[in-house]
């Protein structure tokens, strides 16, 4: 499969509020069809970092650019159209069918042609039953839902997806399941994704490259491999070291059994 | 009892009409203005701050006084732009319910939009809405419900609102019950309730309905609460229709002898070929203003009202010249013909009840004055406000315990059970004499004379018919048939109706050589 996904280039990109520097002074490189994990705790920026990729949040200086467009000369809605945004409260449209609300980007957009068949396309990739199609969102599960915004999500076909915590208010086991999922359509679609994750297990499972903030810096910025080795810096291995020490008591209780 | 009905119902169509037309436009316009300031104040803060402040402020306002408050502004804006515009009737009601309705829709319109899911927000704008396609696909249908149950209040609301609107001479469901509270016929104000209320309980039903098809999805809901506003409307308007050229529109004031006149002169334009129509229940100040822009054609007022209100004198002629004055001033003034007096006087009257006056010696003013600490005071809503009463306080000093204000109906029983020991009562009242009152006499001349006067719209002075008929009239009601009349309809047993006793005031008319 060709990568579609474009590059991402920020440039001292900094977002403050008021005293407050939420992105501080960040540049950065991300190649196309990367899948990067932007981890860190609550507070240190990555969501905020996120959502100046869209424009859902404005820079106070500093310049994004998507393959060599820079993003603040394209119209909000433009740009948002051509990127694919999935985020923890998911927002399903509570009026509309499921088969409407994965449309809704194409209903923007107004492609009217074969909406009924792309929703069908839409609901296999995400694994849904089609009859899902007729239901209202109140009538599904949380995992079920996500899974849609999901699909909404790539209704439109984007090369550029960002994630905030999209997975984050589910039970372990569906969450595990999705993040599979997603990993294996990342790859199969040839996507860039950008997922933010206060979980250093997900992060290190799923990316391909992981980026620690803190106090709206990046800390850190290593693959998986190369975390899990050390000498990356102390911030990053306090978030480490977590999901290290469970795996080794995992471990021990297994040889003890 | 059944005939009762009858009369009263068959007043109902016409006026169900003009109460639904009326309500109907003022819902309309408020929704027309309160959507679009809905949506802006959904995106502003401050503007919904400003637009809920004052929305609010506006409904601390008592209908009444909104209505009334309306009447003056817009004679002020008519004068200001050289005319053209009605402070009378259609109007100012209009206006008043307007604002009246903005509130309720305003409110919840702006708790709708701005109660939307900051998560389906984030996800409207996440998947590259505009602000247009947001408000249309998201926040609209999401903020429906709660609209609709704006508009909903907001229609019962202006539906009972509107029966005040009578006030300001626009004809609605509230003129039978001024009218039946004035003369206390209680089938009447029972007939102008029960239909208020039951249109008021449909529209709200069907919109209820509509709210609900909003809420739940279910289109059929919807159209079926669209289908019966749409026919009900259509129903209730359709007397609107039937279009009526040239009809003669008489005013009256609020109280029995004004209704009896009404109907009096009504009947002998009738006969004279004309179409009439009846705007009862004006008030004093509204009456004459109406007459002079020839809202009215022809009321009866009397000749201190016209001296004190519109002249603003306060000083005291004989009959013959006071009448003369006035004649000159209305012409001059407002082009109002003053085609003659009709021959009896119905001034203010203090009067008392007869064990009083006997045990008390009261014959005069001047002994009220003696008594009057120990006096509690019952008057209509007007009279302390009135000049007649500083005439009466300079004249004599007077200065009473209490003072309290009845609506006419209610201040003779109450000087009756005791409640009250002395009314400002009208001298034409059949209620005195069959209360056996004692009215006191005004030694020094201090009010001025009432005589009852017709008062002709600029429009009818050159309309020899229309003089013709009416010209009669003059000089031949004396007060003892007056007050004969008057209390046929004012009386608890075996009353008639205004237009009942305004027939045998007729007969007695046409009695005389």
């Amino acid at each position: 499969m060709p990568v579609s996904g474009p590059s991402l280039s920020l440039h001292q990109l900094s977002r403050h509020y008021g005293a407050l520097r939420a992105v501080d002074s960040v540049s950065l490189e991300i190649a196309a069809g990367s899948l990067v994990a932007l981890v860190g705790l609550s507070g240190s920026g990555k969501s905020t970092l996120l959502k100046m990729i869209n424009r859902l949040v404005e820079p106070t200086s500093g310049t994004i650019r998507i393959g060599d467009e820079a993003i603040d000369s394209i119209d909000p809605h433009v740009l948002r159209r051509r990127i694919g945004y999935v985020f923890q409260n998911i927002g399903l449209f509570p009026h509309m069918t499921i088969a409407r609300n994965i449309a809704i980007g194409l209903e923007l957009a107004g492609e009217k042609e074969d909406r009924n068949a792309r929703v069908a396309e839409l609901l296999d990739l995400v694994e849904l039953p089609q009859d899902m199609a007729t239901r209202m969102p109140d009538q599904l599960s949380g995992g079920q839902q996500q899974r849609v915004g999901v699909a909404r999500a790539l209704a439109t076909r984007p090369g550029l997806m960002l994630m905030d915590e999209p997975f984050g208010a589910l039970d372990p086991v569906t969450r595990d399941n999705l993040t599979g999922q997603y990993k294996a359509l990342h790859e199969r679609l040839g996507l860039t994704t950008i997922i933010v994750t206060h979980d250093m297990a997900e992060a290190l499972y799923l990316a391909d490259r992981i980026l620690v903030m803190e106090g709206g810096r990046i800390r850190a910025d290593a693959t998986p491999a190369e975390l899990l080795s050390g000498d990356v810096g102390a911030e990053a291995e306090a978030l480490v070291a977590i999901p290290r020490a469970q795996a080794a008591h995992l471990i021990a209780l297994g040889k003890q059994a | 009892m059944r005939e009762d009905w009858g009369q009263a119902l068959a007043r109902v169509p016409e006026l169900l009409a003009a109460h639904v037309q009326l309500s109907f436009s003022a819902l309309l316009l408020a929704m027309v203005l309160c959507l679009p300031l809905a949506i802006w104040a959904a995106r502003s803060p401050k503007i919904a701050a400003v637009a809920l402040a004052a929305a609010s402020l506006i409904q601390t306002i008592p209908g009444l006084a909104l209505l009334a408050l309306f009447y003056p502004l817009l004679l002020g804006v008519s004068a200001l732009i050289g005319g053209g515009i009605s402070a009378f009737g259609f109007l100012p009601a209009l206006l008043a319910l307007t604002l009246y309705a903005l509130l309720p829709i305003l409110r919840n319109a702006v708790t709708g939009l701005t109660g939307v899911d900051p998560a389906v927000a984030e996800a409207a704008d996440g998947l590259g809405m505009t602000s247009w396609q947001k408000l249309r696909h998201v926040e609209a249908p999401l903020a429906a419900p709660t609209i609709m149950a704006g508009i909903r209040t907001a229609a019962v609301w202006t539906i009972g609102a509107a029966t005040l609107s009578t006030t300001v001479g626009q004809p609605s469901l509230g003129d039978l019950i001024f009218a039946g509270l004035q003369t206390q016929n209680w089938t009447l104000v029972l007939a102008g309730c029960l239909v208020s209320a039951a249109l008021a309980i449909t529209v709200d039903f069907s919109l209820g309905l509509i709210e609900r098809g909003i809420r739940e999805r279910r289109r059929l809901w919807g159209w079926a609460g669209t289908v019966i506003l749409a026919a009900g409307l259509a129903i209730a308007t359709l007397p609107l229709l039937i279009a009526r050229d040239n009809i003669v529109v008489i005013g009256a004031k609020s109280f029995s002898e004004q209704f009896i006149l009404a109907r009096l002169i009504g009947s002998r334009l009738e006969d004279a070929g004309y179409a009439v129509r009846y705007r009862d229940g004006l008030g004093s100040a509204v009456v004459y203003q109406a007459l002079a822009e020839g809202d009215i054609d022809v009321y009866v007022d009397y000749s201190g009202t016209i001296w004190t209100n519109q002249m603003q004198r306060t000083d005291s002629q004989p009959k013959a010249a006071m009448l003369d004055t006035i004649a000159e001033w209305t012409k001059a003034s407002h082009g109002v013909t003053m085609l003659g007096a009709l021959g009896f006087e119905n001034s203010y009257a203090f009067a008392v009840r007869p064990q009083d006056a006997r045990q008390k010696s009261l014959k005069t003013l001047d002994d009220l004055a003696r008594v009057s600490s120990d006096f509690n005071f019952g008057t209509d809503v007007e009279f302390l406000e009135r000049p007649e009463w500083r005439m009466v306080q300079d004249a004599y000093p007077i200065r009473f315990k209490d003072a309290r204000a009845f609506s006419p109906t209610f201040m003779y029983p109450a000087l009756a059970s005791g409640e009250v020991d002395v009314i400002s009562a009208f001298s034409s009242d059949g209620r005195i004499a069959a209360n056996n009152f004692v009215v006191l006499e005004d030694s020094k001349g201090a009010v001025p004379s009432y005589e009852a006067i017709l008062l002709l719209a600029p429009k009818r002075s050159a309309d020899d018919k229309f003089v013709a008929a009416l010209k009669p009239l003059t000089g031949a009601i004396t007060v003892a048939n007056m007050r004969e009349a008057n209390y046929m309809v004012d009386r608890k047993d075996d009353k008639k109706t205004p237009k009942q006793a305004a027939l045998w005031l007729d007969g007695k008319v046409k009695e005389r050589p």
